[in-house]
């Protein structure tokens, strides 16, 4: 067996200490009628043929294209440090910090990590990390449910897609609700409608959760609608993307009680969507209502500084039932890579980061109205916006056909809204070149020619 | 709060502490230099540049409201220190790389290195989640084939590769369970049952998908207790949610019988397969009765822990629950190419519980497992974890008591409860000594059902010298219990930080560092 450590001669010597001749004897508790006789799989590999089956995969998708795809899921150069980091087993081959006097290298980590998301959002008390920004949001939902005792949560559309069908799913479970709010012609959330909607005495709102950048990549009123959601006793969450921090206004600046948000872009690659990384950041006074690990800095017995996990009585292992929420393994390594890519970063180096995808997306954006194509909303964007393409599903077919990946038709993720059926979302980042634009324009023109 | 000095690292464990470690035990579980935090080794204007600088009016399109006011606070390092604050921090922790780790319910085995190397083939890592199914032809596979594999391997008809760890696949179960019960015209169904061993994620689960949840009690022999159980359910039972083996390490013998009672009450099973490196290929729970689990990739199929994750939940159902499964899973078409399913394609699919298609870095390293083992190596794995389990346990009874008679699976829980008795030293000491020997501690106080419980889980791949060492030491310890209870209530005493003080953490919750007020040095450009 591949990774055995056992000789025969070892295993003779366990079965004779046990006083049994075959190890089936080790099985007899399993009744007769429930007992399988074997699995039907492959036969097993060696180190060579699994590497070459494995390699022959991997060669099997491409990578290699052009891309202007984000929605969620952005390329951004990776420090060398990271992986560097990341690679060392003492990290990446042990449990969850359960007994601290040995694990001081992950619990500071996870600090440090806390720390600095705190630094992004300007919110104090951040989660050791979620599933993803999905889950993460769903989790911020509920939070805000728990925390005012209402039951319906609005939302604005313009949130990633996935994030809000995740957030449904999870609210399946209660007696809660979740309600889009519509945008407005200009592409961001419709406030008129907000005010309306939280003017609703019979149903008062528990939280407001709005994106910035919204899912077609434009900035949000953000003050306002805190604003809103606040004067209604309601709390304001934020879904936010961790590099545009370094550049937009914190979270907490706004008027946000919680900001949540996608990891993914702090370092981690995009592995066909995870593991990804969810952010979780909240005022102080919330910091009981806040779901998953918190790691807090304390002494020893002789005084010497050092971190354990604490404020334990929210979690399932204590709390069962009464739990702030079921998770238990979370994303610890995804928010190591997190840690490490902002510590090679900087501050200048994450605002540099987030002000080149900036910039390469004013470059975009003139480089298609040279080809003809405008955008559709009219309020501002930092690295991603949506543009007008006749049929945009055959535009985006045949510039794949040309080795470019177009972004996304967002008819996709919004079958029924007709503002939006010719609508391609673009986005750039610091890796978008010069070049990547020009490919784009020449195969534009041959596309729409 | 004890005031702590400004960044003072302990560069050295001192001369009595190291003399003690070298009486006391073969090497010293970790590394003992405590590292400043990144915010005091910054210095403003140290950095290593990643990134070109932007143009000077990159931002002339963002309207100045939704820009900073302040600049954004961060610490400034150079890739030195940044390499090396890490790699000192890495040298605190505890890993399986490094010693024994039975920590049991966990399963801490070998993580093999060439599923490292595959996850991080660019064809993998590079590739964006929404790219067109024709350009993930390779990743497409591999999930279509893992899913089908699980359900071999389950027993069950289908699987969703979606939820992204054990606890988020015990909801993803729970949630289509509850459909399931209401595409029946089935609502007054409120109550979810868990045995008291059940790991704490069970109830907690049931309460997030709306349930209340009823605990039964379980029988002297450690399974189920049938007649409770019977008592319990009824009309308003949607569920029940057994872990088996169970979390004592035990394989129900009354499997039949339970589910038998689950389901003639018109309930579903619900099996945390947190356990099954015990029984691979030789039970299945879908073939015995159960209509969904979930695996745990990073227990079973030896994904790694990363610190505390990310690990992968698989969901696999019987054919009852297979339209309620969340998408998008893999369909293949009849040329042999793969897709992912569309929005909508399955109408009763109770929805995403993640945005995209799941932790695909995770599964690349539990396919990669899968091959190495086939079916046959997997039987394998579970013999030879079961073997080390019932000899580490025939160790360890020498001098701590089996709460539990018969043979168990991959894990047996042991207890200190006469120790205590007779010494005042509790099992917690006991596994705070055992760090002082080298060892991680195994899983403590868990379950609850059991009085000063210790829950070992050897795993199939430690060698039988570090089995002996690791029985050597437990015995060496409850000898010393008897001789010197100090020294074991007072462990440990090698590692960087003795025990700490976990009440004030609570009480003065310090859970950052000290604001810091903005970049200290203008931009560069």
């Amino acid at each position: 067996m591949a990774y055995s450590p056992h000789t025969p001669a070892d295993r003779g010597r366990m079965l004779e200490a046990l006083g049994i001749d075959s190890v089936e004897a080790l099985f007899d508790d399993i009744p007769p009628a429930v007992r399988a006789r074997g699995l039907d799989l492959p036969p097993p590999m060696a180190e060579l043929e699994l590497a070459q089956r494995l390699e022959g995969l991997a060669a099997r998708n491409r990578v290699d294209l052009v891309s202007f795809l984000g929605a969620g899921a952005y390329r951004h150069h990776i420090p060398a440090a990271v992986d560097a980091v990341l690679s060392r087993g003492e990290f990446y081959t042990a449990y969850t910090p359960y007994q601290p006097e040995i694990s001081q290298g992950t619990l500071q980590t996870i600090y440090e990590f806390q720390s600095l998301i705190a630094q992004l959002t300007g919110l104090d008390v951040v989660s050791a990390s979620h599933y993803d920004g999905a889950a993460a949001m769903a989790e911020a939902a509920l939070m805000t449910v728990r925390a005012t005792r209402r039951s319906r949560v609005l939302v604005s559309r313009a949130v990633h897609r996935h994030f809000i069908d995740t957030a449904q799913t999870y609210f399946a479970g209660g007696d809660m609700t979740l309600e889009e709010l519509p945008t407005a012609a200009d592409g961001t959330t419709d406030l008129e409608s907000l005010e309306r909607e939280l003017a609703d005495e019979a149903r008062p709102a528990a939280g407001v959760l709005i994106g910035q950048p919204n899912a077609f990549g434009l900035l949000e009123p953000m003050a306002e609608a805190a604003g809103l959601a606040h004067a209604a006793g309601a709390l304001f969450a934020a879904v936010v993307e961790p590099v545009s921090l370094a550049v937009l206004a914190p979270p907490a600046e706004y008027g946000a009680d919680i900001a949540v948000g996608e990891g993914q872009p702090l370092g981690i690659g995009l592995q066909y969507g995870g593991p990804y990384l969810g952010l979780l950041a909240a005022r102080s006074d919330l910091v009981r209502q806040v779901p998953g690990r918190l790691v807090g800095r304390t002494s020893d017995v002789d005084g010497k500084r050092a971190y354990v996990m604490t404020l334990r009585a929210r979690e399932q292992d204590i709390r069962r039932d009464k739990a702030a929420s079921n998770i238990c393994t979370n994303q610890a390594l995804c928010a190591l890579a997190a840690t490490v890519y902002l510590a090679s970063l900087g501050p200048h180096g994450l605002h540099d980061v987030a002000a080149l995808g900036a910039a390469r997306a004013r470059e975009l954006e003139t480089a298609l109205a040279g080809a003809g194509l405008a955008r559709i909303h009219s309020a501002p964007y930092l690295n991603e916006f949506a543009v007008l393409v006749p049929d945009a599903e055959a535009v985006h077919a045949r510039l794949l056909e040309r080795d470019i990946l177009a972004g996304l038709p967002l008819a996709r993720w919004y079958p029924d809204d007709a503002t939006l059926r010719d609508a391609l979302l673009v986005c750039a980042t610091e890796m978008t070149t010069a070049a990547d634009i020009e490919r784009l324009r020449g195969a534009l023109g041959e596309v729409l020619a | 709060m004890t005031a702590v000095g400004p960044a003072a690292p302990v560069t050295s464990v001192p001369d009595e502490v190291q003399q003690r470690g070298a009486d006391l035990g073969p090497r010293l579980a970790v590394g003992p230099n405590l590292q400043p935090t990144l915010d005091e080794i910054s210095r403003p204007g140290r950095a290593s540049p990643k990134v070109p600088h932007p143009p000077a009016d990159a931002l002339a399109g963002v309207p100045r409201q939704h820009l900073r006011r302040e600049p954004l606070a961060l610490p400034e390092l150079s890739e030195p220190d940044v390499i090396r604050h890490f790699v000192n921090l890495s040298q605190l922790n505890y890993s399986v790389d490094g010693g024994f780790y039975p920590l049991g319910s966990c399963t801490m085995k070998f993580n093999p290195k060439i599923n490292e190397w595959a996850a991080r083939l660019p064809g993998f890592a590079a590739l964006h989640p929404l790219a067109p199914d024709e350009l993930a032809q390779g990743t497409l596979e591999l999930l279509w084939d893992l899913e089908r594999w699980l359900a071999e391997i389950s027993g069950m008809a289908g699987a969703s590769l979606q939820p992204a760890a054990g606890a988020h696949g015990e909801l993803t179960g729970i949630l289509m369970i509850r459909a399931y019960h209401h595409a029946r015209g089935d609502t007054e169904r409120r109550e979810v049952i868990v045995p008291d061993s059940s790991h704490g994620t069970n109830p907690a689960t049931a309460s997030m998908a709306g349930f209340r949840t009823v605990t039964v009690r379980s029988a002297a022999d450690g399974g189920v207790d049938l007649d409770a159980l019977r008592a319990a359910l009824g009309p308003q039972t949607a569920a029940v949610m057994l872990t088996n083996p169970s979390t004592l390490g035990l394989f129900e013998t009354r499997i039949e019988a339970l589910l038998e009672a689950v389901h003639a009450a018109g309930a579903l099973a619900y099996m945390d397969g947190a356990n099954m490196n015990a029984v691979l290929g030789r039970f299945r729970p879908g073939q015995a009765g159960f209509d969904v689990m979930h695996f745990n990739t990073h227990k079973t199929f030896s994904t790694p822990h990363g610190g505390g994750g990310p690990g992968a939940g698989p969901v696999a159902v019987n054919e009852r629950l297979l339209p309620f499964l969340p998408g998008p899973r893999v369909a293949r078409e009849e040329d042999g190419t793969f897709r992912l399913e569309r929005p909508g394609e399955r109408a009763q699919s109770i929805g995403r519980v993640r945005s995209y298609q799941g932790s695909v870095g995770v599964l690349v390293r539990a396919y990669a497992y899968l091959l190495a083992h086939g079916g046959s190596g997997l039987a394998e794995v579970s013999e030879d974890a079961v073997l080390a389990a019932n000899y580490l346990r025939r160790r360890v009874g020498e001098a701590y008591e089996l709460p539990y008679e018969q043979v168990c699976k991959h894990e047996f829980v042991a207890s200190a409860r006469s120790l205590k008795a007779q010494t005042g030293v509790r099992m917690l000491d006991v596994a705070k000594r055992l760090i002082d020997k080298g060892f991680h501690p195994p899983t403590i106080y868990f379950p609850l059902i059991v009085d000063e419980g210790m829950l070992v889980e050897p795993t199939e791949t430690e060698a039988l010298e570090t089995l002996d060492a690791f029985a050597d030491a437990l015995l060496e310890i409850a000898d010393e219990a008897r001789r010197d209870p100090e020294t074991v209530r007072s462990a440990p005493h090698t590692a960087p930080v003795r025990r700490l003080d976990e009440a004030t953490a609570a009480r003065q919750p310090d859970l950052r560092w000290r604001p810091m007020t903005g970049a200290q040095t203008p931009c560069p450009d």
